[in-house]
């Protein structure tokens, strides 16, 4: 890029800054469908702050690859919109659209700039072009990267909080599992029943499987680790909270469950963890 | 040479792992405990492996054999203190320990023996 075409694009957004901001703005806000005074707002603020920067960068920099220290600014505010359009629900088109619409309006401007110069005119069309593109490009994945950062923290929060382990009695721990259990669950799962079992000495950990919505081969078997990881540890299990068709299927599937104790409900469970548990039993049973 | 100390509560023998285990030390091990539970008239052998970080499947072999020798001579073995990552790994490499019973504790594990015997 030489010097004498960057002066052209500049020179553009220097002595039409006004005029591209408003054709910029109207052809930003016919484009988003959020209507609203405060999305507006915002969008005026962010354009206010984009237009002088870029003026600014490109007075700064010989060359228009944004990957360079002088677009370090530019780059900066864009990831800075991205990310705020990622967490308000922006979808990535609307994201990207902030930088691709002030492409029509300077267009025009160049146009009226290098009338008399039609060859300067289309050299300099495409590299704004370009330039636009590129910088149309890192917001996309500026916005992307924070969608994942987003779906990442969502998942871990989930993890989180799918897998409580609560203890019902002395000596009794009960574990209600909810959704469909995978390998990374199954090992948090795993991982939080052991050590509450070391915690609190427990003797028998009852897995509610009521929340689990369908199990197959691949389930079964994470729950038969899970039990047999608590036998290691000196507890036994039982499994409650099967419905009829999850039975039927265990059936189906030649699942063996025989080792284990199954119930029907949490309560019925929780009846033979206290039986199993010993004396303090009986008392309870008589108080009640 | 090195060895692993047995010790004897009353009917019960309690043999606690602490160092990595190896061929020589496991079947020294071995020898010992049967002699022991010969000797001793011993009817029940607590394993305590809560000081163990790493099981791998040599050491797992070594206890589900153990257990098997000292039920030949009508002694039950209960392996306690297992941590909760050894559990996992040991799921993991398969090894449930079938015909091995196990308790939380030694505390545990000597009332599961004693409830046995009653």
């Amino acid at each position: 890029m030489s010097d004498t075409k960057n002066t052209q694009l500049e020179n553009v957004l220097t002595t039409y800054q006004s005029e591209l901001f408003e054709g910029w703005m109207s052809d930003l806000l016919g484009r988003v469908s959020r209507r609203d005074k405060h999305a507006e707002a915002q969008l005026r603020q962010q354009a206010t702050q984009f237009l002088p920067l870029l003026a600014d960068t490109l007075k700064k920099s010989t060359s228009l690859s944004i990957d360079g220290a002088t677009w370090e600014e530019i780059r900066h505010l864009l990831s800075d919109i991205s990310q705020n359009r990622a967490r308000q629900g922006y979808s990535s088109i609307e994201t990207a659209n902030f930088v691709f619409s002030l492409k029509t309006p300077l267009f025009n401007y160049l146009r009226v700039a290098l009338a008399d110069n039609p060859t300067q005119l289309s050299e300099e069309v495409a590299s704004t072009s370009t330039l636009f593109d590129n910088l149309g490009l890192f917001t996309i994945e500026m916005f992307q990267k924070t969608r994942e950062l987003i779906i990442q923290r969502q998942q871990q929060e989930l993890l989180e909080l799918s897998t409580p382990v609560v203890q019902l009695w002395k000596n009794i721990l009960a574990l209600p599992l909810i959704g469909t259990l995978d390998s990374a669950r199954t090992q948090v799962v795993m991982e939080n029943l052991l050590q509450k079992i070391v915690d609190t000495g427990a003797l028998i950990a009852i897995i509610d499987i009521t929340g689990v919505p369908t199990v197959d081969t691949l389930v079964a078997q994470h729950l038969l680790k899970t039990i047999a990881a608590a036998r290691l540890m000196g507890a036994d299990c039982i499994i409650s909270g099967i419905r009829p068709q999850i039975a039927q299927t265990i059936v189906h599937l030649g699942v063996n469950l025989e080792d284990v104790i199954t119930k029907a409900t949490l309560a019925d469970a929780f009846v033979i963890a206290l039986q199993r548990t010993g004396s303090n039993v009986n008392q309870i049973e008589n108080e009640r | 040479m090195e060895r692993i100390p047995i010790l004897r509560m009353g009917r019960l023998l309690l043999v606690t792992i602490q160092v990595d285990m190896h061929d020589r030390l496991a079947m020294t091990l071995q020898d010992d405990l049967t002699n022991r539970i010969v000797s001793d008239r011993a009817t029940g052998v607590l394993i305590d492996i809560s000081a163990l970080d790493i099981v791998d499947s040599f050491i797992g072999r070594m206890i589900s054999n153990t257990a098997a020798m000292a039920k030949i001579l009508d002694a039950r073995t209960v392996l306690v203190g297992m941590q909760p990552a050894v559990a996992i790994t040991l799921v993991e490499l398969g090894l449930t320990l079938e015909g091995v019973s196990t308790a939380l504790n030694v505390e545990l594990g000597i009332k599961l023996l004693q409830q046995g015997n009653r």
